[in-house]
């Protein structure tokens, strides 16, 4: 198990290995598809970016609204996929590492070998056991945008596995080698 | 004829929705222990273990079971001998504005993501109450009103998919485009899956009779023979994928695979295959 802290460190990220389990502590920002064009938009349009992405870390997540006292509700990972077009802007621009589920596309593998970046994949449909890793949560842009703003959050031992490391390494690829199917 | 108010359908809705959100349904429950036991890679294992755990801190603690609490969707069975009146204020209100204010009270009452855009392409913009839900009414017969509500997430509706095939084929080309859609549908869609399969109808009926499949219980094969046999073998071939659990390799990729049937026009074989994930969130009630 390794352990990461966010943001990320140039060297801790280019040695972690495609099936590699981590576990994440430190800050953590909350974007998913509008935030993404959104912020790929400010980009495009040479505006200041409402979060800093050096060797920042996106969650791909929207989660529920928290209880009366609670930190944040359910907050699993939702589809990576689908910010397949918006990633490898962001990480051109510093972002180090994305963590959702499911696959990426070749474009984004290209751009987290291309910057050194990994991909981690995190428990989906788990979103009650992840929210206890989840000690803060703020909104920090969008608010408009409800469960789809962006927030800054604050983990503790935060489960996940290295999907795509920044070697072009793909615990999808070896467990497709490894099933033959 | 027995009359059922309004506002019964609305309170009735608004605890399902709750109820399915929070607690796993005991036989989902019981497959992936099932699956943890029999795992052959420890890896695997240990994340249904972990789905497992997750299942009790949502009940324990009140959170949800997964974020995406899903677009609502609601199946109304009507006994023929059963009036649905208002009995309150407003003699305009329908079984659809009821069913909604029972989503829009248990999403808001529940903690629950609102998760609904009012216009699919123009904005976006959230209705924040998960409402509109899909209804899919029917009349049956009888003096009992039933009432089932699915949470259905995004990532897992987004890996279905339709086909018409040439109605020459042979059953197992059917199957293996089966086990082709959810090979496709992978880790992106949280598995183990429950697979709903609809075959026949025309487009639209195959599409509906795939997402009512998943209403019927993991435990309870096909009262049909051919079909039966025909879920085994589908899950059988889905579980040697070796896609595992949250696609990170293993002996569970599917808990159970549901089909259901209708007749169909001699020129067709319309097939839809409904992908669910192993948050199979649904409720029903008698009333």
């Amino acid at each position: 198990m390794i352990e990461l802290r966010a943001p990320l460190a140039d060297n801790d990220v280019r040695r972690l290995k495609a099936g590699d389990e981590v576990v994440l502590c430190g800050v953590v920002y909350t974007a998913r598809d509008m935030a993404h064009k959104r912020l790929c938009a400010a980009l495009d349009d040479g505006q200041e970016l409402p979060i800093d992405l050096n060797g920042a870390v996106i969650y791909f997540v929207g989660p529920t609204p928290a209880r009366p006292g609670a930190v944040i509700g359910a907050a699993g990972p939702t589809t990576s996929s689908r910010m397949d077009p918006f990633s490898p802007k962001l990480i051109a621009h510093g972002l180090r590492a994305t963590m959702g589920k499911g696959y990426r596309s070749d474009e984004v593998r290209q751009a987290l070998k291309e910057y050194g970046a990994v991909h981690l994949a995190t428990l989906g449909g788990a979103g009650a056991l992840l929210s206890k890793h989840i000690v803060g949560a703020e909104i920090v842009a969008y608010e408009d945008l409800g469960t789809e703003a962006i927030r800054r959050l604050e983990v503790v031992d935060f489960p996940a596995v290295v999907a795509y490391d920044a070697a072009g390494g793909s615990v999808y690829d070896m467990i497709r080698d490894r099933s033959g199917v | 004829m027995r009359t059922i108010g309004f506002e019964q359908v609305s309170r009735t809705v608004e605890s399902l929705c709750i109820a399915a959100c929070y607690e796993l349904p005991d036989d989902v429950r019981a497959a992936l222990e099932a699956a943890a036991a029999k795992e052959s890679h420890p890896a695997a294992a240990k994340v249904l273990a972990q789905l497992l755990d997750n299942a009790r801190i949502a009940a324990d603690e009140r959170i949800p079971l997964c974020q995406d609490t899903g677009l609502t969707v609601v199946f109304v069975e009507q006994g023929a001998d059963v009036t649905l009146a208002d009995t309150g204020r407003n003699d305009r209100i329908t079984l659809i504005d009821a069913v909604n204010e029972g989503v829009r009270a248990g999403y808001e009452k529940g903690f629950l993501r609102k998760s609904v855009v009012a216009d699919p392409l123009n904005g976006r913009v959230n209705t924040g109450t998960n409402t509109p839900a899909i209804v899919h009414h029917s009349l049956v017969a009888g003096d009992r009103l039933r009432i089932s509500v699915m949470a259905k997430g995004g990532g897992c509706e987004n890996k279905s998919q339709f086909r018409m095939f040439r109605p020459t084929v042979e059953a197992s080309e059917v199957a293996d485009w089966i086990v082709e859609v959810v090979k496709a549908a992978g880790a992106d869609a949280c598995p183990p899956f429950v697979v709903g399969v609809g075959i026949g109808g025309n487009f639209e009926l195959s599409c509906l009779l795939s997402k009512k499949a998943l209403l019927r219980g993991l435990a309870e094969p096909h009262p049909n023979a051919f079909y039966a046999q025909m879920e085994s073998e589908l899950l059988a071939a889905i579980n040697a994928l070796g896609v595992g659990p949250l696609g990170l390799g293993g002996d569970t990729t599917a808990l159970a695979v549901r089909i259901e049937t209708a007749p169909c026009h001699i020129a067709s074989l319309p097939v839809a295959v409904n992908i669910e994930c192993h948050s199979h969130r649904h409720k029903t009630a008698i009333l």
